[in-house]
């Protein structure tokens, strides 16, 4: 069984079949500086795996080094160490992009051609036939809702447009892994739905999608897992109710208090919404808060166990980086 | 192969839609007006005129497009990031630079032949006649197409590691210095320090030699272009231009993109 262990770091597992994107010690410095001699890590031993047919959301904070590994991923840069391999053969080999679909962040393709022509000129790349290939293209532009705009230059297009031109030209060729950055940026709630649903159909055709985001709620509903990244190092990968587990936050007991009741400092403690309490409580005190409740004639009306949403999980690491940095600094100095 | 002109097709037709052929028209227009001119005050040196300009007019014209876009083939499509999609295709680097460079010389072929008709026209225009050794006029045209694919070429290089400005500086300076290779390589001792002229020799040999594609004179005066002189700037540029090109595709190849 793959699981997560106490740090969230995701363990491989020798006995699941081959992942469809797997990443070993995957590491990358750029230079920087008036000579360009010193070097600033942006990515630090990435060892992760994504399964076939799963959707992964790769989360993280902006310069956290998730465009940086689809960068690499898509060889439009190199790694100073490590190596990743996609549906089994190395990056480096160029027939896996046969098989592979990217949509880069906020993409910008040629704007003197129409979408219909940009989508063309890139299912050329794949050999397919002239007839197969107009079908595919309408097929595309009607999926992104570009179906009436096909045929205007993309001088012309919004964001929200070429970002729907980028979706489609990363799965015009039904690839077998698709690998989103930013799919969601600059669209607006209709569209972000859009994505949404060709996100969850590519799911259901058992394709993989691998997508970066620094929008948590999207990550919460689409994906099977999540990686998260702070700094350029993983913080943990795992299914988003899994990795905000870890970290549970204690009990709340809810409750309703009858009128002349009295429950002293709890009550203080609590937040009221009507004539019903919230009270958020340790889970080691549970036992005690809920007897001195009774006591004061308190009807209790549930206990639930209180998970930190993915966005105070997210939160937590970004505070937790930060520290470890100005503790760096500190010493340094 | 495929993907090659795939590759080529589109930068072909990104030339045209950006209106680069538009320069027919001032060719065109400069070619009316000298026609005209030269038509009026005929003291038998219409086709030195006619030929001389029409062919500094290709050279010119065909050197600011090669420097230009040349240099912006490969930094243009960095800085808008167009190529992250189409790298993610399956294109290898050294394709798409061979399909840029195929894409451009074709535009420039295409822009050199167009002019190249006019200029024939005002020949015609001005002599009433077309010559057998009219036919040195085609032979210059095709060593201005030899030197512009060697400029694009050079252009591209260049892109490939510098900014953009950087590069047309660069490729300019290197045509400046290739016009003089011939200087170079036959200073008298007498005029310059030994060391010095060793090394301008030296460095004659490396540098493209852009003055045998120049038969401009020639040309002027219906005089015969030696079927050697064809043959040997046919392969050197050739040969030069798959060097540079070989070196351009092995640093894009190595490049990280922004």
């Amino acid at each position: 069984m793959a699981g997560i262990d106490l740090f969230g770091v995701y363990r491989k597992n020798e006995s699941m079949a081959e992942p469809a994107i797997d990443i070993e010690n995957l590491t990358k410095d750029y230079p920087h500086g008036f000579l360009q001699l010193r070097k600033r890590r942006s990515l630090e031993s990435l060892t992760m795996q994504v399964q076939v047919g799963e959707v992964f959301g790769f989360l993280g904070p902006n310069g956290a080094g998730k465009s940086t590994t689809i960068k690499l991923l898509m060889r439009l840069i190199f790694p100073t160490a490590g190596s990743a391999r996609i549906l089994g053969k190395p990056i480096s080999d160029i027939e896996m992009h046969r098989d592979i679909g990217y949509l880069p962040e906020q993409p910008y393709f040629y704007d003197y051609l129409t979408a219909a022509e940009v989508l063309d000129y890139f299912a050329r790349f794949h050999d397919f036939a002239a007839a197969e290939r107009r079908e595919r293209v309408q097929r595309m532009l009607k999926k992104v809702g570009l179906e009436s705009a096909g045929r205007i230059q993309l001088r012309k297009y919004s964001k929200g447009m070429l970002q729907r031109v980028g979706l489609a030209q990363a799965i015009l060729h039904d690839p077998a892994v698709v690998v989103l950055d930013e799919p969601m940026s600059g669209l607006d709630p209709v569209g972000r739905r859009e994505v949404r649903d060709i996100i969850l159909e590519l799911k259901k055709q058992g394709k993989t999608v691998l997508f970066s985001t620094h929008i948590l709620s999207d990550a919460e509903m689409l994906c099977d897992r999540v990686g998260v990244i702070v700094g350029g190092k993983l913080q943990g990968v795992g299914a988003p109710s899994e990795l905000v587990g870890l970290k549970a936050q204690g009990m709340e007991i809810l409750f309703e208090l009858p009128a002349g009741g009295e429950s002293g400092d709890l009550l203080a403690q609590a937040t009221r919404t009507g004539d019903r309490y919230r009270l958020q409580v340790e889970e080691s005190g549970l036992y005690a808060a809920m007897q001195r409740l009774q006591a004061a004639g308190a009807k209790i009306l549930s206990v639930a166990q209180v998970k930190p949403s993915l966005e105070e999980y997210f939160m937590h690491l970004m505070a937790a980086d930060r520290a470890q940095a100005a503790a760096v600094e500190e010493r340094a100095k | 192969m495929t993907r090659v002109g795939t590759v080529a097709l589109n930068t072909f037709r990104e030339a045209v839609r950006d209106r680069v052929l538009y320069n027919l028209v001032f060719f065109a227009l400069v070619m009316m007006a000298a026609a005209i001119l030269v038509g009026q005050i005929s003291v038998n040196i219409e086709q030195i005129v006619i030929v001389t300009l029409g062919l500094s007019a290709i050279s010119i014209i065909g050197l600011l497009i090669s420097l230009f876009i040349g240099v912006g083939l490969v930094s243009k499509e960095i800085d808008k990031r167009t190529l992250y999609a189409l790298l993610a295709k399956p294109l290898r680097r050294w394709e798409f630079i061979l399909g840029k460079f195929a894409g451009l010389s074709l535009t420039l072929a295409v822009n050199t032949v167009a002019m190249s008709a006019g200029l024939f026209l005002a020949l015609f225009y001005v002599k009433h006649s077309i010559e057998r050794a009219d036919t040195a006029v085609l032979v210059a045209v095709y060593f201005i197409l030899l030197k512009l694919a060697l400029v694009v070429a050079l252009a591209m290089l260049f892109s490939c590691f510098t900014t953009p400005l950087l590069a047309i500086l660069f490729t300019a300076g290197l045509y400046i210095a290739g016009l003089f290779v011939h200087e170079m390589r036959n200073m008298q001792p007498n005029t310059i320090d030994p060391a010095l002229g060793g090394f301008l020799r030296g460095i004659s040999y490396v540098l493209p030699n852009f003055e045998n594609f120049d038969v401009m004179g020639a040309a002027a005066h219906g005089r015969v272009i030696s079927g050697m002189l064809i043959a040997q700037n046919t392969v050197y540029a050739a040969l030069y231009c798959a060097i540079v090109l070989a070196v351009a595709m092995a640093i894009f190849s190595q490049r990280n993109l922004k």
